[in-house]
């Protein structure tokens, strides 16, 4: 910085520098301290999840689908359980076992990694396609937006559950048909989106300074438009990731989505519903995880648009 | 000129729609009466049976018969158990029509009444809660809501049946008390959008220059929004009612299995299970017809009830 100042001396300060790393980190440090109670709330949430769902493995004694103990044992219950070296501990099952005795904290602690690691994966892969799809559909206008745009029009006339539920059929149910179906389905909005914001930057004077220094489509898609469209695409990744969140746990709740024996929460709501015609609540806890998981998303993306759209409050 | 621009195009969709739906199962690996037959097939009985169901035909003579047969009514038979698609679902329609209308006379007044009194209550404290309230029921997946009103009123309270096992033979009264608690799922899910959608527009509204006339003839603000601001929200407000109208047939889908209703969503999940394609392609062709007409629906009613987009720019 120094050397910086020394030869370019005034410049410098007309031309104000991006700000150092170090700067960019405290002032989101600052924006954190001054989010709304939810924001922070939401964000306490997905760090949660996020840690329980890498840590899971050393979280819990017992393995993914390791039979512990009888069917559906209560809360509190105590078995014997063999360590690594050979020896026995006694561990608490303190959410007690599932229908077929595996332990209920251990697949919710697998399940996190399971839905939230397959959600992620398609929710990425929605916005490649869907992203790419629609900035290019709006950098090159004419016949091929035309073509896409109609495609997507189809596309989004169907009912998103009902095609998938088709074409799961037709495919049969896998984890990679569940991902690319999903996928596909969603990138649908993506695309919308993504070729409506690029629309508004299409137009703007520096594309044509880039076109007419003859930079190819790569370059103006990446670099000149990707850049000035991310708060929306941000935003809406989280929108996106809750809807592709529950819908696949939706399809595994019907039992289409994730196959046994992983650990899925949609699947665990399902197999052990009995439960809940005796007032207990342990089926209740993985959907209550997906639904906190959802709520502390949208919180964050409520925020995050709030920041940086200057949103009305009143709207 | 418009409204006959946006039936073409609906009609448009349809068509195509029904196009994916008839040739996705041209996608199968093999096809249907090897997927039928499975290991036990010989080219005698295979061959048999492409010519009993049509397979033998080409694509479009195949898909033309199909159609027909779908607008008459006869919609082929079932693979699982031979029976006659259309008796199958025949019942099983009024019921899901059933739910979704039950559930729509509960949540469309609930939604219009929650949304104005936001909009008259802004920035107070009951707008806050109502905001936070539904902000988070959509982020709840149905079969939680569907649960958790289990729980509550029919495993703690024992108001309600946790089955709605309803048959033809029932009275209205008994079918309702029986899908009360399913309706109210729905309700759940789709009222946040409506009330928000209603609360948006009349608050758009209040911006506007005869509503600051109203205010400084003295009028309260209760009579300045239901007289002079809910007339003109009514526009946006009938298209989000007829959008969760769609939303409601398509997302019984989810309440129909927990509650085991026996309605159309719950035979197309249960196909899917079996792969029984052919129920599978009705289910999905009655569902997204019924989606895209009540899309259409709301487009035309938001061009009638609002002149001004006759005129595009």
């Amino acid at each position: 910085m120094t050397d910086n100042k020394d030869t370019l001396g005034q410049t410098a300060d007309a031309v104000a520098p991006p700000p150092p790393r170090k700067r960019r980190l405290s002032d989101t440090l600052k924006a954190l301290r001054k989010a709304p109670l939810s924001a922070k709330f939401g964000l306490v949430v997905i760090v949660f999840y996020v840690v329980m769902a890498i840590f899971a493995p050393v979280l819990t004694p017992f393995g993914e689908s390791e039979i512990v103990s009888n069917e559906y044992e209560p809360w509190g219950v105590e078995v014997a359980h063999e360590t690594a070296g050979g020896g026995s501990e006694t561990v608490t099952l303190m959410l007690g076992t599932d229908n077929l005795g595996r332990d209920m904290l251990t697949r919710l602690l697998y399940g996190a990694r399971n839905t939230i690691g397959i959600a992620l994966l398609t929710t990425c892969l929605a916005f490649l396609l869907g992203g790419v799809g629609g900035i290019l559909a709006a950098t090159l206008g004419g016949w091929p937006d035309q073509i896409l745009s109609r495609i997507i029009d189809v596309l989004m006339a169907i009912p998103a559950l009902i095609f998938a539920l088709l074409l799961l059929t037709i495919f049969g149910t896998s984890v990679t048909t569940l991902v690319l179906v999903i996928a596909v389905l969603d990138s649908t909005r993506v695309f919308r989106l993504a070729r409506a914001v690029s629309l508004n930057v299409v137009v703007m004077d520096f594309i044509e300074a880039a076109r007419l220094r003859g930079e190819g489509l790569g370059w103006i898609t990446l670099r000149e438009i990707l850049p000035n469209i991310m708060p929306p695409l941000v935003a809406e990744f989280g929108l996106r990731f809750c809807f592709v969140f529950l819908t696949i746990a939706s399809l595994s709740f019907l039992g289409l989505g994730l196959q046994p024996p992983t650990a899925d929460w949609g699947s665990m709501v399902r197999d052990n519903a009995t439960l809940i015609t005796y007032g207990d609540i342990t089926p209740l806890l993985p959907a209550a995880a997906i639904a906190l998981l959802t709520v502390g998303v949208n919180f964050v993306v409520d925020w995050f648009l709030h920041k940086t759209s200057g949103l009305r409050d009143d709207q | 000129m418009l409204i006959a621009q946006r039936l073409a195009l609906g009609f448009l969709v349809l068509f195509v729609v029904s196009l994916i739906i008839a040739a996705g199962v041209d996608a199968l690996p093999g096809d249907l009466c090897q997927e039928m037959q499975g290991q036990g097939a010989t080219v005698e009985t295979l061959k048999a049976c492409r010519e009993e169901i049509g397979l033998d035909k080409s694509l479009p003579v195949r898909y033309v018969e199909w159609l027909g047969g779908m607008l008459k009514g006869d919609f082929g038979t079932s693979l699982a158990n031979g029976r006659e698609i259309s008796e199958l679902i025949g019942t099983r329609l009024q019921n899901t029509f059933f739910l979704a209308i039950l559930a729509a006379l509960i949540s469309v007044p609930l939604a219009l009444v929650l949304g104005v009194l936001a909009a008259l209550y802004r920035n107070g404290i009951y707008d806050r809660a109502v905001n936070v309230v539904t902000l988070s029921s959509i982020s709840f997946p149905e079969f939680f809501i569907a649960y958790i009103l289990i729980l509550f009123f029919s495993v703690n309270l024992g108001w309600f049946p946790s089955l709605s096992n309803i048959s033809p033979e029932m009275s209205i009264a008994e079918k309702a008390y029986k899908s009360l608690l399913p309706a109210l799922t729905l309700t759940l899910v789709v009222v946040a959008h409506m009330m928000r959608m209603t609360r948006a527009s009349i608050i758009n509204l209040l911006a506007s220059p005869y509503i600051e006339m109203a205010t400084l003839k003295g009028m309260t603000r209760r009579r300045i929004i239901v007289k002079h601001a809910l007339p003109n929200a009514w526009a946006p407000i009938v298209n989000v009612v007829v959008l969760n109208l769609a939303y409601l047939i398509v997302g019984v889908v989810i309440v129909e299995v927990v509650f085991v209703y026996p309605g159309l969503g719950e035979l197309m999940v249960d196909s899917v299970r079996k792969r029984d394609i052919p129920v599978v392609q009705a289910c999905a062709t009655i569902f997204a017809a019924t989606y895209i007409l009540l899309n259409m629906t709301a487009d035309i009613l938001s061009i009638i009830t609002n002149p001004r987009m006759l005129h595009p720019k």
